[in-house]
């Protein structure tokens, strides 16, 4: 069962039994045995990022394109610190990824050496679980704990910190499969509480169901069956940010995304219904608006794998603790072997409402004069990627908002954003993450021209490997989101949320090598985005658009969603009150 | 009402009021928490409390199977009914927490609470330090002329007494162990 081996060997030859065939890193002193093993071999690609953060992010965008954990590898100290925000962010999204830190030897841990950080104390609260593996002995069977851990249950970012010594010593190499992990979490959901959901929905009058990411992580299966169930009772469905895909956007029972940036009847769907049916979302702030007022008069049933999400923020009245896929499989047997029905003539009223409320089209906007904007860059972009194999990431703020409004996904998987964190600087090295798992798909980050600066040095990267992706930047030479707020809270005071000495992003993505194209008009703007589509290499696209485009709808803070603003006329002392000490 | 004006039961790590439509009521619960005894067990548990905002009012730790490593950690906290539920979910995420029980709701139990307290005096005040240990069945682990150490066991409530008492007669320092608790009955 066990072969003796270095500890360094170990990790790659671990990394190759669990099926990795890519590992985005950063060498350093800590971790130069590992990377001298990764040099002796031809299985595993190691992607050289420019920075440790995108190394985490590039793991991330490659797990959620695919399903799959993604790795990453850096070396102790400022490595291992750098790493941090990534790792909050799988945790806030619940990504899959492993990461490995090298880390001083273990006689000199505690000792204040060169790069030395306490890095399981510090990424103790931002990862799912961490281990120091002090013993070559026991380094296999941590990796392969890792894996299991990182992808089983809800899944999150997992560290192993793995000192130098540890790397060159010889121990004993453990299979994969050669011990059963402690760590199984339920995935069945309780059968008399599903029954009890069917049991609602054949009574519901104003139902909804409201999906979030838990339905991508629980597999293709958990979005075709939901797709099932959609279909089995005809009613409407709207998802958070994380969730976008499960239910195709095209699909006729589809609302569009809800919450604070979130589609009118999505939103007033969930204020109105009489029965909510969560399926792996977890009633973010983003999501709810005031709880006090948050979809008062429903019954409320919640599928998560996470016991920790149920009743957390919200009171549920008909909890399911399990996998999505596997509750969704039961709810459906049950609704079926039963001959359940919806009550019909409720649900058919329910959808007149929905229909009036969508005939308010929130999104609607007028492209007039010459200056692009943003919402049509987005709808040009969406029109002309459509019938592509097409992946898209994003950074944070209003172009991430507008691309969730504007854009359409059809299957899960195909939309990578960072939800709970909000790190701005995640979308490009995703990208890049997510070209390397699809090598000849069509991968755009849409982003913001300030999000982007942080994490630009992946140019290098792109570049390098010959990564085909798009960077879509919406430039509106400001801080959008913060703009806004500032426009709506802080009587138009724009502190520091501009952008000043932007680059030439044109000479900029040229100075790399790749390829730059900018355009301002309109009119241009479709020729513009077929040449970057048919450019063969990394684009970086400088859309100049209009600089204090607001993102509507919004639910301001301290609001329920019944409460939306539409339009700039109506945000004068829309934010009031306890409200303004809401972020 | 602080300047903020951020209502009462707003929590500190949302945006918004966490707590509408749940109870008020602060309760105090025993939780018995069954941890794979590994490096860093216990950090965790101490850092998902610090993170979360809950309270500690008293903790224990120790292995309790050797062979199997596996450590008990007996927390006494507070907190709404909801916050109570949330920490017990919490705490059996972890992933080497193998059980959580809430011994206040899963039924009678016994809680016991270790102390050890130096007293120092001469004369009377000596001799009634000793009259009360005895009345509290506490046991004399150390003396000298002018001092005594009592070990006292019982609840916490009987600890909290005897310092009371302990107080005017020369108390000079005080060590509790912290309430370990087990439930009554064969399961």
């Amino acid at each position: 069962m066990s072969k003796p081996m270095t500890g360094a060997k170990m990790v790659v030859q671990a990394l190759i039994d669990q099926g990795v065939d890519v590992v985005f890193g950063y060498p350093g002193g800590a971790v130069l045995p590992i990377y001298d093993e990764i040099f002796q071999q031809n299985h595993i690609q190691h992607i050289l990022v420019r920075h440790e953060q995108a190394a985490v992010h590039a793991a991330e965008g490659y797990a959620r394109s695919t399903g799959k954990p993604g790795v990453a590898l850096v070396t102790s100290g400022p490595g291992a610190t750098n790493a941090v925000t990534g790792l909050t962010d799988a945790l806030m999204d619940s990504i899959p990824i492993i990461v490995l830190t090298g880390q001083v030897p273990t006689f000199m841990i505690g000792s204040d050496a060169f790069q030395e950080a306490d890095t399981v104390g510090i990424t103790r609260p931002c990862t799912k679980h961490n281990w120091l593996v002090k013993e070559t002995d026991d380094l296999a069977r941590v990796l392969h704990e890792a894996f299991h851990v990182a992808t089983s249950g809800r899944p999150g970012p997992v560290l192993i910190d793995i000192p130098k010594d540890v790397q060159f010593a010889t121990g004993k190499y453990t299979e994969k499969k050669a011990r059963k992990s402690y760590y199984q979490p339920q995935v069945k959901g309780d059968i008399t509480s599903i029954t009890e959901l069917a049991a609602a929905m054949e009574k519901a009058k104003r139902p909804i169901f409201y999906t979030g990411g838990g339905v991508i992580n629980s597999g293709a299966a958990a979005s075709q069956l939901l797709r099932e169930l959609v279909a089995a009772t005809n009613f409407p469905i709207t998802s958070t940010l994380m969730g976008l895909g499960a239910y195709p956007a095209s699909g006729d029972n589809w609302l569009g995304m809800l919450g604070m940036h979130g589609l009118y009847e999505a939103n007033m769907a969930m204020h109105g219904c009489d029965l909510m049916i969560n399926i792996g979302a977890r009633f973010d702030d983003r999501i709810t608006g005031t709880l006090d007022k948050f979809s008062p008069n429903s019954k409320k049933a919640h599928i998560d794998i996470d016991v920790s999400s149920i009743n957390k923020v919200v009171h549920v009245d008909i909890p399911i603790v399990g996998d999505v896929a596997h509750v969704l499989e039961d709810l459906l047997k049950v609704w079926k072997s039963g001959g359940r029905k919806t009550n019909a003539e409720g649900v058919s009223k329910w959808w007149d409402q929905i229909n009036l409320w969508r005939k308010v089209d929130c999104l609607k906007f007028e492209q007039t004069g010459k200056v692009i904007k943003p919402q049509y860059a987005l709808q040009r972009l969406e029109a002309l990627t459509k019938g592509h194999d097409r992946y898209i990431t994003t950074e944070v703020g209003q172009h991430q908002m507008w691309a969730a409004q504007y854009l359409g996904f059809e299957d899960p998987n195909r939309w990578m954003t960072s939800g709970g964190l909000g790190t701005m600087g995640y979308g490009f090295p995703a990208s890049v993450g997510v070209q390397m798992a699809h090598r000849d798909a069509l991968v755009i980050n849409v982003a913001g021209e300030a999000s982007w600066l942080m994490n630009m040095q992946e140019m290098g990267t792109v570049t390098q490997y010959k990564l085909p992706v798009k960077q879509f930047i919406l430039n509106n030479e400001r801080l959008g989101m913060v703009r806004q707020w500032q426009q709506l809270l802080h009587g138009e005071r724009y502190s520091s949320s501009w952008s000043e000495s932007l680059p030439d992003f044109v000479k900029l993505a040229e100075a790399f090598g790749a390829k730059g194209i900018r355009c301002d008009d309109p009119a241009d703007l479709d020729d513009a985005i077929m040449e970057m589509i048919n450019h063969d290499g990394p684009v970086v696209f400088d859309c100049l658009v209009e600089k204090h485009e607001n993102c509507y709808p919004m639910i301001p803070s301290g609001k329920p969603h019944n409460e939306m603003l539409m339009g700039d006329a109506s945000t004068e002392g829309a934010i009031t009150g306890s409200g303004q000490a809401l972020v | 009402m602080s300047p903020l004006k951020i209502k009462k039961g707003a929590s500190s790590h949302s945006a918004y009021n966490l707590r509408s439509g749940f109870s008020d009521i602060i309760e105090r619960h025993t939780l018995a928490v069954i941890v794979e005894n590994e490096p860093g067990v216990l950090a965790r548990v101490i850092g998902l409390f610090a993170g979360r905002g809950y309270n500690i009012e008293s903790l224990t730790v120790a292995e309790v199977d050797h062979e199997g490593h596996r450590s008990r950690i007996t927390i006494v906290t507070t907190g709404t009914p909801q916050v109570i539920e949330q920490i017990k979910a919490q705490l059996g995420r972890i992933v080497p927490v193998h059980e959580v029980h809430d011994l206040t709701v899963e039924g009678p139990s016994v809680e016991r609470e270790l102390a050890l307290f130096k007293v120092a005096g001469k004369g009377d005040a000596r001799i009634e330090a000793v009259r009360l240990a005895d009345i509290f069945r506490a046991n004399v682990v150390d003396s000298t002329l002018e001092s005594f150490v009592f070990e006292v066991t019982g609840t916490s409530e009987k600890i909290d007494a005897f310092a009371e008492l302990m107080r005017p007669l020369g108390l000079v320092e005080v060590v509790r162990t912290g309430v370990a608790a087990l439930s009554r009955g064969q399961a």
